[in-house]
């Protein structure tokens, strides 16, 4: 689960994080009343959940509160990289003397949280690693010790001497905001050195979707911008939109990525990720298929089971009964548990499945590209 | 020989009484699985199918002689549930459940660690040793016994290679789902060492996604430590950044994690990459040809 800027900055205040004076307001007007209090001068920043909004025109400086409302009127119903901005964070200007990047994220390596710093923020982090790698520290926190400061003095042995003390207060904060809201990842880009000390002048924090439950995710929701994502997630389907024109269902993650790629390999473009997962019912099997029609993207519609738990007769009732009057050509290749009564399923529709998915993403392209 | 299990394991299922549990219990004695014992507490003095149940892991001990554990217990309690089965000390455990909350997982990682224990999992489809013995909810009819190890992060992408291998009449000595989460007990680099010892194995397919390194780390020591020959498939390469795809841990972060980088250090590493999942029988043959 993603969370808006404005969320995480909530949530950074709460933990006594810094963050520049700001409000969050959703039509000009309020942009420019907003700006009045705030002292004029001030930074609009749309409220969208992908990552380089400044390079994208998302983050803009205004002077006055005229010129804030000017640029609310801009922003306000565009789109940023494909994205509707539906609201804007509007904080005060602040001169910033130095840029600092800090976040802790999840090292799979070794199964451990780990800090990363550096002393040059305000760019991507990957960047600086990739060009100049001795500028970021990785410090890894043992989660069966708990944060010791033995730990920050090495993360921050590059930052300047001054800034040190406020520094390891906010990484404590941060871990603490990292371990109360289950994080998988937290981030302060930049981490700015102002007149009045460092301030937060980002937030990004991503919530592991499978958290347990507590007060304090009340309220928080996934940032995602897709309808049809949050619908599917509803009815216990894992799904993702894509921008292409073959429609994809199957189950297991690991086998629809692998049908993705074969569509890719044999010339199309999936038009989604869909995973019925194990044990789908006809029901479930219903569901996807209107999800992957209700795209509007998708010209046919490649369904690959390979039946383990999932039986290919559910499958393919499901099938039979959501693709009647869909008008779209369906592909479908079933095989595993109970394969024959599937086929005869689909058989007794009209649908002739293929034998293997090779085949299937092949004659799913060439279908979506008007051939047979 | 076989890696991890073989027909001789004898296994407890804790969550057995639960409608997944009983359900692959069922399957695990039909593939001819030693499982001697089962737990979920509050339901001690039932038997499912022949299998006696206890309250606890400590009260299954004291009856039976137990070498492995697989778990179908919710997400919730999932790590209480190992931590009880690494205290009494069974020394492997399977964990096939799904959703455990990364958090929860973290530390329960690094306590089975300090008792020593080996997990597969969780999120994962189990290991099965073909002929011998099946630890999971894989479809037994898939594979069949020879000389090639699988270890994959993904449940229905392994049957589908495995049932190719399976075709062309190239059996598996073991295969290992390790499971789809970001946390997950064992990697590719601490199965790949047991296949390496393993007389029976041959040589190794693995069977990756996208999202984290292990990919990347496991080519490094493939081309540093193993004798044997190895094949991968990768999965996502049109997946898009930042999205995840099924997996907990299928998910591109940034520029890390993609396929394309998995296969290319896999490939500099003298690790041939199949691009499909029936090119994988292909490269198998040839290799062992």
């Amino acid at each position: 689960m993603r969370l808006l800027e404005w969320q995480g900055r909530e949530i950074f205040e709460r933990e006594g994080i810094p963050v520049p004076a700001g409000e969050l307001v959703r039509s000009p007007g309020e942009a420019r009343a907003a700006a009045q209090r705030l002292g004029g001068a001030v930074v609009l920043k749309a409220q969208v959940p992908v990552g380089g909004r400044g390079k994208a025109g998302g983050i803009r400086r205004a002077g006055s509160p005229s010129q804030a409302e000017e640029i609310a009127r801009q922003l306000l119903g565009a789109r940023l990289k494909g994205v509707p901005v539906e609201a804007l964070l509007v904080v005060r200007a602040v001169e910033v003397r130095s840029e600092h990047y800090l976040g802790i994220t999840v090292d799979r390596g070794c199964r451990m949280p780990v800090f990363i710093y550096s002393h040059s923020g305000g760019v991507e982090v990957e960047e600086v690693a990739r060009t100049r790698p001795e500028a970021v520290v990785k410090v890894p926190v043992p989660p069966l010790e708990g944060l010791f400061a033995f730990r920050l003095r090495r993360l921050f042995s590059p930052a300047p001497a001054p800034l040190r003390r406020e520094l390891f207060r906010i990484a404590r904060q941060l871990f603490s905001v990292f371990e109360k809201y289950e994080c998988s990842l937290v981030e302060i880009n930049p981490l700015a050195g102002t007149e009045d000390g460092l301030v937060a002048l980002d937030a990004k924090v991503i919530i592991d979707d499978d958290h347990r439950p507590g007060d304090q995710f009340a309220g928080l929701s996934e940032a995602s911008q897709d309808h049809l994502e949050a619908e599917a997630r509803e009815a216990g389907l894992s799904f993702v939109r894509l921008d292409g024109e073959v429609g994809i269902i199957g189950n297991g993650a690991g086998l629809v990525m692998a049908t993705l790629d074969l569509v890719a390999q044999a010339g199309g473009r999936p038009a989604n990720f869909l995973d019925i997962g194990g044990g789908a019912r006809a029901e479930r099997v219903r569901k996807a298929v209107e999800l992957v029609a209700r795209t509007g993207a998708a010209k046919v519609l490649f369904v690959n089971v390979f039946g383990g738990i999932t039986r290919c007769d559910e499958v393919a009732q499901g099938i039979v009964e959501a693709t009647a009057g869909l008008g779209l050509p369906v592909v479908v290749r079933l095989t595993g548990t109970n394969q024959r009564q599937g086929r005869r399923i689909l058989a007794q529709a009209g649908l002739v499945p293929v034998d293997t998915m090779e085949e299937g993403a092949a004659q799913a392209v060439a279908l979506a590209k008007g051939g047979t | 020989m076989a890696i991890l299990i073989d027909e001789g394991t004898r296994v407890l299922v804790q969550g057995i009484t639960g409608s997944e549990g009983a359900f692959h219990t069922r399957h695990m004695l039909a593939y001819g699985t030693r499982v001697v014992a089962g737990v979920t507490p509050g339901k001690g003095g039932q038997s499912l199918d022949g299998v006696p149940v206890y309250d606890s892991v400590r009260d299954a001990l004291a009856e039976h002689e137990i070498d492995a554990s697989i778990l179908f217990v919710p997400a919730p309690f999932a790590c209480d549930a190992m931590l009880e089965a690494a205290e009494a000390g069974i020394p492997l455990l399977v964990c096939i459940t799904e959703g455990i909350p990364l958090h929860d997982m973290l530390r329960c990682y690094h306590l089975l660690k300090g008792y020593g224990v080996r997990l597969i999992g969780p999120n994962c489809p189990g290991l099965i040793s073909p002929g011998k013995a099946k630890l999971g909810i894989m479809p037994g009819e898939v594979f069949k016994a020879g000389p090639v190890g699988i270890i994959s992060r993904s449940g229905t992408l392994t049957y589908e290679i495995a049932s190719h291998l399976t075709k062309a009449g190239i059996g598996q000595s073991t295969v290992v789902g390790i499971g789809g989460d970001p946390i997950i007990g064992s990697s590719f680099t601490e199965l790949l060492p047991l296949y390496e010892e393993d007389p029976e194995t041959e040589l190794v397919v693995l069977v990756g996604e996208i999202g984290g390194a292990a990919e990347e780390e496991a080519a490094d020591w493939v081309a540093e430590h193993m004798e044997k020959p190895v094949v991968a498939y990768i999965a996502g390469f049109s997946a898009p950044p930042g999205k995840r795809m099924g997996h907990a841990g299928a998910i591109i972060s940034g520029s890390e994690g993609t396929a394309e980088a998995k296969a290319n250090r896999l490939e500099a590493r003298g690790i041939p990459v199949a691009r499909t999942p029936a090119q994988v029988a292909q490269l198998v043959k040839e290799q062992l040809a």
